[in-house]
């Protein structure tokens, strides 16, 4: 990253930062502070009246029942590329604010083979290496990025299709479908681990803060780094603490 | 000729059944256009503004005997004007009146997202319907003759509507009624297209053109204009007409077939987390308490 966009990012955060708080009570941790929670908010609020204004002009079979939602077709067309516009500028400062945590690397990897065993529950904690974010959530800021510039480059001449003639537009009109669709799959996926999948999670990004449960079960790498701890040792203590509360 | 009310066989992103379709069976339409007998007088694009009502305009001169370089969202019908070289160095100077050639596959009506913006008729007139229009611009991107235009001010696309609302009272297009050497001609598609034929072999075998031909292209399942040409070879002369009209495939394909497979396999996803829950449950934070 350059200097000027490091110093956008670094400025922006401070600002945020100096309203609202995270009240982190005892046995939690703090998982996301202030300016993280506005961007992700800011992100969905964008996202989902573009997602719903986009299906209504994606299809003929949802037109009807999702143009009414804003307001008629006209106002829905003239409405999407506004949400987007949101959702795309909060994503921005999101990218910057995430990008080091959201790198690939090659725990990733290791944990992409294990997949299955995620998806399955067959695990009751994570692996040792599991840093802040897991390769799946990686994964989906991926997809994002992706997306959201495919949305751009493509959005664009949609927008303003007299700027670019119509071969332009009609290769942008399948791309904008594609990036669409992968956003569909991937923000269906995202609101279920965020919420019923995973119990506690939610927290996260409303307070701010988990348990320290939380952590050492989804998170381990990132629970040894913030407190110090073995995260095993510290689970395997909590298990035997229940066995024998009188203790 | 067809009179009373026009029925619709074609609804843009319409998902249920065309209502009355088949009751009545009704002639296809079809305007003529002899571009060998046009002497470029205009009477047609006059005729066009009076009938629809349409304020002229200030235009861009651009040194051509012609009213403006392209029509416009109030201007549907223009006289193209090309100075054409021919091999033996002799003059021609083509007209071709430029204006919605309401293909039978019509690819606005095939790109437009909007319920209802776009209707063709049994008797093959496609016209635009504002009221529902979104202003999305789609059906410009999908159609091969450069023909709908968008209005920024009122976010609407316009164009010719081969005079939907007088030929459904019986009576031809303005521009037809306006065309003083009579090569306009308007009546069923059958009669048009045989009398094309005729004219065109007569260009051939008595008038020295023996590329004469007509345009009606099959790529956009023939059209409800169509033009005696000169020349059918090289269409291109004659102000730009496209050789071969096609529509692009994301508005075929892709519109069709890739589109609502996509979204249902996108939306599996649901099902997939709702069953996941269901039968793997959610994972709690070990221990749990």
């Amino acid at each position: 990253m350059s200097g000027a966009i490091e110093r956008l990012d670094e400025r922006a955060r401070q600002r945020v930062e100096t309203f609202g708080r995270t009240v982190v009570h005892g046995g939690e941790l703090l998982r996301h502070p202030v300016y993280t929670r506005v961007l992700h908010w800011g992100v969905a609020i964008c996202f989902v009246p573009a997602l719903l204004s986009g299906l209504a002009i994606y299809s003929p079979w949802l037109y009807r029942a999702l143009t009414p939602l804003f307001g008629g077709g006209p106002m829905t067309r003239l409405l999407h590329p506004w949400f987007s516009l949101g959702f795309v500028v909060f994503f921005a400062f999101q990218f910057l604010n995430w990008l080091s945590p959201m790198t690939w690397n090659r725990d990733d990897r290791r944990w992409m083979k294990r997949i299955k065993s995620y998806v399955t529950n067959a695990e009751e904690v994570e692996p040792e290496y599991v840093d802040f974010f897991n390769a799946g959530q990686k994964l989906y800021f991926w997809a994002i990025v992706g997306s959201a510039t495919v949305f751009v480059l493509s959005g664009i001449p949609m927008w303003f299709p007299e700027i670019f003639g119509r071969i332009v537009v009609a290769i942008s009109y399948v791309l904008h479908d594609l990036a669409g669709l992968v956003m569909l799959v991937g923000f269906i996926i995202h609101v279920y681990e965020g919420t019923a999948s995973q119990p506690g999670t939610f927290n996260a990004m409303t307070r701010g803060t988990v348990e320290r449960r939380w952590a050492w079960t989804h998170h381990p790498a990132w629970y040894r780094r913030v407190t110090g701890r073995d995260p095993r040792a510290d689970h395997d203590q909590e298990v035997r603490n229940l066995r024998s509360p009188d203790k | 000729m067809p009179s009373g009310t026009l029925q619709i066989k074609a609804i843009s992103a319409h998902s249920g059944s065309i209502p009355g379709l088949g009751v009545q069976r009704e002639e296809e339409v079809c305007k003529y256009i002899d571009v060998t007998t046009c002497i470029g007088c205009k009477a047609c694009e006059v005729a066009c503004v009076e009938w629809n009502d349409m304020p002229f305009q200030q235009t861009t001169f651009d040194n051509t005997y012609q009213t403006m370089p392209n029509t416009s969202w109030n201007y549907w019908n223009l006289i193209k004007f090309h100075e054409h070289q021919r091999d033996d160095g002799t003059l021609m100077w083509l007209m071709r009146k430029d204006q919605c050639m309401h293909c039978e596959d019509p690819g606005c009506l095939r790109a437009c997202p909007a319920d209802g913006a776009i209707v063709q008729y049994t008797n093959g007139i496609v016209d635009f319907q504002q009221e529902n229009c979104i202003g999305c611009q789609y059906c410009v991107s999908g159609c091969p003759f450069d023909v709908p235009k968008f209005n920024s001010a009122t976010k609407k696309v316009y164009k010719c509507t081969l005079c939907s609302d007088r030929v459904g009272q019986g009576l031809e297009p303005a521009c037809v009624k306006s065309c003083p050497t009579g090569c306009l001609k308007f009546g069923t598609k059958t009669d048009m297209r045989a009398l094309a034929d005729a004219r065109a072999k007569q260009l051939r075998e008595h008038s020295g053109f023996p590329n004469a031909g007509v345009y009606d292209p099959p790529s956009v399942g023939g059209t409800h204009v169509v033009y005696v040409l000169h020349d059918i070879t090289k269409p291109e002369l004659y102000g730009g007409l496209p050789a071969n009209p096609t529509i692009p495939v994301t508005y075929t394909i892709w519109k069709r077939v890739a589109k609502p497979v996509g979204l249902l396999l996108a939306l599996l996803a649901a099902p997939v987390a709702f069953f996941h829950y269901i039968t793997e449950g959610p994972k709690e934070p070990s221990p749990p308490q």
